[in-house]
């Protein structure tokens, strides 16, 4: 019998754990039992939760030793407030101490959680800090995004800092969200109910085809599994040469799309034969699109 | 903001697991978490809700969960989201499901 493909977005923080870590095997640090919620939400008259919004834990991934976090989008769009941020730095200090596989991170998230702004934003600095100091020790930190929240704000900054990103179609990574755009920028620039153009500009997809993430999966947890495996013990250099690469080629890539409007714009600069048809592939089909343009540009 | 407390008399079983926590809150939904305290054969609960002025209905939702159950030594907290009466009794329902697996 075929196993059940369990769906990736429509399962809970706890959910995705369980069903990416080899059975039975995970370990939570500052439970629920634990009432590590925020002290700043009761003092807005807002209803907090016993684990802020974050779990946090140690397992085993295909039978070696790794550290995990899972945001609960559920609660508050993933937000990061001061709880949130200290037990996701928490978790990748950690990983100094025990040299794990991976650090693993399955965010969902809209960003800082603006209630706790000053705090949150804080976190942000900490938590990136954090991911470059487990880095810097050779422990590749893996980032996993196929929410309904996507990874945006300060949460796509930290993505942006680990070594290895896998998406699915779902998920979306973005600086500033849709609405945000919209509102600062006005109606003509970015209109946020265009779902399509949502997907278009942020989606899994067109970060992909960008290069700023290394996978796409189809959303299943299973999927998810099997690409975080393939990076465990895969850290990714982080020096002066690889930080100027990376300088310049975001530099190059600002000119070539510069005069671009849309994901499509940029598809066809790229050389995707019929990129009006990305959307609606599937993830082998859109992988096997990706592959012949890698071999092509080889 | 609520924050409600209650004392139930327990219906006789104490539960297999340490704990157990189900939902989320958002808006509408609630978490719902049990743990297993020494307390005398009798059960707690504290909710902190974001709607106000609903303390007698939540008793009767908490005893009659209590009751249907036969729970003992139970401390159960609810953080809530505004959450219907139905929606309680489902997330205390598999609440109650789960902390009476056996441990894993």
């Amino acid at each position: 019998m075929r196993p059940v493909r369990r769906s990736y977005d429509e399962a809970t923080a706890r959910g995705r754990i369980d069903g990416l870590l080899d059975a039975g095997t995970f370990r939570e640090f500052c439970g629920p039992t634990a009432r590590r919620s925020s002290p700043h939400l009761p003092a807005l008259g807002l209803p907090v939760s016993f684990d802020d919004g974050v779990v946090v834990g140690e397992g085993r991934l295909d039978g070696r030793p790794v550290l995990i976090g899972s945001q609960e989008g559920g609660f508050m769009g993933g937000s990061v407030g001061e709880v949130h941020g200290a037990k996701l730095t928490g978790l990748l200090e950690r990983g100094l101490d025990v040299e794990p596989a991976a650090v693993v991170l399955l965010l969902d998230s809209g960003g800082v959680r603006l209630q706790e702004a000053n705090a949150g934003l804080i976190a942000m600095g900490e938590i990136q800090r954090a991911v470059f100091r487990v880095r810097a020790a050779g422990v590749p930190v893996i980032a996993a995004i196929g929410g309904r929240n996507g990874c945006y704000g300060g949460m796509s900054i930290v993505a942006r800092s680990c070594d290895w990103i896998v998406v699915s179609e779902q998920g979306r990574l973005s600086i500033s969200g849709p609405e945000v755009i919209e509102a600062v920028e006005g109606i003509e620039e970015f209109d946020a109910q265009d779902r399509a153009l949502v997907w278009r500009t942020m989606g899994g997809k067109h970060r992909r085809l960008l290069g700023e993430v290394d996978a796409l999966v189809e959303n299943s947890i299973e999927a998810f599994r099997m690409a975080v495996i393939g990076w465990l013990e895969q850290p990714r250099p982080l020096d002066l040469a690889a930080v100027e690469a990376e300088h310049a080629r975001l530099e190059a890539r600002l000119r070539r799309f510069a005069e671009c409007r849309d994901g499509l714009d940029v598809w066809r600069d790229l050389g995707v034969e019929r990129p009006e048809e990305i959307p609606e592939l599937d993830a082998d089909a859109f992988n096997a699109v990706v592959a012949s343009m890698e071999e092509r540009d080889r | 903001m609520d924050h409600l407390e209650f004392e139930f008399e327990g219906r006789g079983h104490s539960p297999r697991r340490g704990h157990a926590l189900v939902g989320v809150v958002g808006s509408g939904n609630l978490e719902v978490l049990l743990e297993h305290a020494e307390l005398g054969g009798n059960c707690s609960a504290v909710v902190d809700t974001s709607i106000r002025g609903f303390d007698s209905l939540w008793e009767r939702v908490l005893a009659d969960f209590v009751d249907r159950h036969r729970l003992a030594d139970v401390r159960i907290s609810v953080n809530d989201g505004g959450a219907t009466p139905a929606v309680v009794t489902l997330r205390l329902d598999q609440a109650a499901a789960e902390i009476r697996e056996e441990q894993s």
